[in-house]
């Protein structure tokens, strides 16, 4: 054997690992989900081949569009206020500021809480009667609908603000799964802030020459510097938000209540297969989001080559 | 500087609330947690909702403590950080210290991984499972481990590329093969990487939930998270003092562990994000 030979196959060896687990746990079930999305499938029995059923059963299933549009607006309001708060905390977390060690970890913390945890958490702290975010927010209403009546009571009679009914109201469960996604986007914040370490000092130095301010120093030198970031954390921010599961299956059950507001997609996904046993259809559903993933990625892509800017590139 | 410090003393007790408020209703008496307003600071500091909320959970399970969730969790991590740690490493010595043809070819392959959502390959990987009579035992939640993942592949294929080369020319001059350069060179000297991928995978085990949920049947061998669920659900009257305590249980072990490890944590997460 070749010395060249002898390398390659050491190298095989060394990769083995890889190899082997590709062929399991990616070829053979990309494989087998394409080939079941076409069947009708329960597991118990095996498999028959029902051609595109699975898919046209799906258009017309009300759920499935259900979980899709809650899946969107879920990811429509997390995605711009997680981008916002999270850019805007990694630039407070950029000054010179004395403890800023303490603070970052502080931001970071909630992060690490296993979602499990912080959904029982959650669940605690939003509780409408006895939960303490309703106790506090009471005392604070009422003085603003005392303030708003003497304002605009004359126009529109006695104004009575309550807070709201963060788990049984089904315009409230969205904004409450929203403000945990951001109250835990740590890991996105600290990406965020290791951006910001890495545009050169120059480029802000040359900027107050020019006599930028604060905001302008932003608007031309951080965030442009900073997009190939944006970009990643908006790209992850999506393929995560498609998949959300765990945090609104264990606060509002399988079944996404109240009036399935918070039935998302990949909920249902798990419903279809593991309580329906409807294992074809789960993986057409699988594809589909697949799909969804690509065409939103590549969209993002495209759309941000005029405004991405990539040193060196 | 004195706003920017207070706005950050502000939002850090918004952000730092939540979990203050956890570990207060945990040692509360169950009808302190029901007042209107709520009390600050507990009447009388109540630890024993701690041992209580290790028996107080088996009695809905038919007695299976939440000590036994933490020992199966604790076995699943072990299991799991071994496997990735040494296969990942192998995996990556393969890619970035052995030169073979097709290498980049290969190694986009890895990369494009990446980009499946677990999802669609959830079923399959099920009837996998369950041909092979696997359901119900922990092998689905910590064989795959050990054939290593993109993720952590790429994490360590770019610090071991940053190990000069001339270390394992210096080697093979003295008869080493790449097994021994690998276990005497590479391998400690990727110590601060591999302790970033060991972090991060316990980290995914023992907040797993899907997982559990999918592959566990038997009460005996849940884990933390599907075991505090199971707590939560199966409560109707919820004693809130209790499933805080049973959440900062669950919780603690992670932030010791942060704090003990920060540094690598923050250079991890800023690896995967910036050159990811």
């Amino acid at each position: 054997m070749t010395a060249k030979r002898r390398e390659f196959w050491t190298a095989m060896a060394f990769v083995s690992p890889w190899i082997i687990g590709f062929l399991i746990f990616m070829v053979y079930p990309l494989s087998a989900s394409i080939y079941y999305s076409f069947c009708d499938y329960s597991v118990l029995r095996s498999p028959i081949w029902i051609g595109f059923q699975n898919y046209t059963d799906l258009v017309r299933d009300n759920l499935f569009w259900t979980s899709l549009e809650n899946t969107f607006i879920f990811a429509m309001l997390a995605l711009p206020l997680g981008t916002f708060v999270c850019l805007s905390l990694a630039m407070l977390l950029n000054m010179k500021v004395r403890f800023m060690s303490v603070y970052r970890t502080i931001f970071f913390l909630p992060s690490l809480v296993p979602t499990v945890a912080m959904a029982v958490l959650w669940l605690w702290i939003l509780n409408g009667d006895l939960g303490v975010l309703n106790q506090a927010l009471r005392p604070i209403l009422s003085v603003v609908s005392i303030v708003l009546t003497h304002l605009l009571g004359p126009i529109l009679g006695p104004i009575r603000l309550k807070p709201p009914n963060w788990l049984s109201d089904p315009g409230w469960t969205k904004p409450a799964l929203v403000l945990l996604s951001v109250w835990s986007g740590g890991n996105t914040m600290v990406i965020y802030l290791a951006g910001l370490q890495d545009v050169p000092r120059q480029l802000y130095e040359a900027a107050d020459l020019d006599g930028a301010g604060w905001w302008a120093r932003t608007l031309h030198v951080t965030l442009p510097m900073l997009s190939p970031v944006i970009l990643f954390n908006v790209i992850m921010g999506i393929i995560g938000s498609l998949q959300v599961f765990t945090l609104p299956y264990i606060m509002f059950g399988s079944g996404g209540a109240p009036a399935n507001s918070t039935y998302f997609y990949v909920m249902y996904l798990f419903d279809n297969a593991f309580i329906y046993h409807k294992m074809g259809l789960a993986c057409a559903m699988g594809w589909i989001m697949f799909v969804i993933i690509m065409v939103l990625t590549l969209a993002s892509l495209r759309a941000s080559r005029r405004h991405v800017h990539y040193s060196g590139g | 500087m004195v706003l920017a410090t207070g706005v950050l003393l502000a939002l850090s007790a918004l952000f730092l609330f939540p979990l203050v408020w956890m570990v207060d209703t945990s040692i509360k008496p169950i009808t302190e947690t029901m007042r209107i307003p709520p009390t600050w600071i507990p009447s009388h500091w109540l630890w024993s909702d701690y041992p209580q909320a290790f028996t107080y959970g088996s009695k809905s399970l038919g007695y299976i403590p939440f000590l036994v969730y933490g020992r199966n969790t604790l076995v699943l991590c072990i299991l799991t950080v071994a496997g990735t740690v040494i296969s990942n490493a192998l995996v990556a010595y393969g890619f970035s210290r052995i030169d073979w043809r097709g290498r980049d070819k290969v190694f986009a392959v890895v990369l494009g991984t990446m980009m499946v959502p677990f999802p669609v390959l959830m079923v399959p990987m099920y009837g996998l499972f369950r041909n092979m009579g696997w359901i119900g035992t922990f092998r689905p939640l910590w064989v795959p481990a050990w054939f290593a993942g993109a993720f952590n592949i790429f994490l360590l294929r770019q610090f071991f590329r940053t190990i000069p080369f001339e270390l394992s020319e210096a080697a093979r001059i003295d008869g080493c093969s790449h097994w021994q350069i690998f276990r005497l060179i590479i391998a400690p000297l990727a110590r601060p990487a591999l302790a970033v991928v060991a972090l991060f995978q316990f980290l995914a085990t023992w907040n797993d939930f899907l997982g559990p949920l999918i592959y566990l049947l038997n009460q005996k061998t849940f884990t933390l998270s599907l075991g505090l669920q199971v707590f939560q659900s199966q409560n109707g009257g919820t004693p809130w003092n209790l499933l805080m305590a049973a959440s900062t249980i669950v919780i603690a072990p992670i932030i010791i562990l942060f704090f003990f490890t920060q540094r690598q944590f923050i250079e991890g997460i800023a690896i995967t994000g910036l050159k990811g």
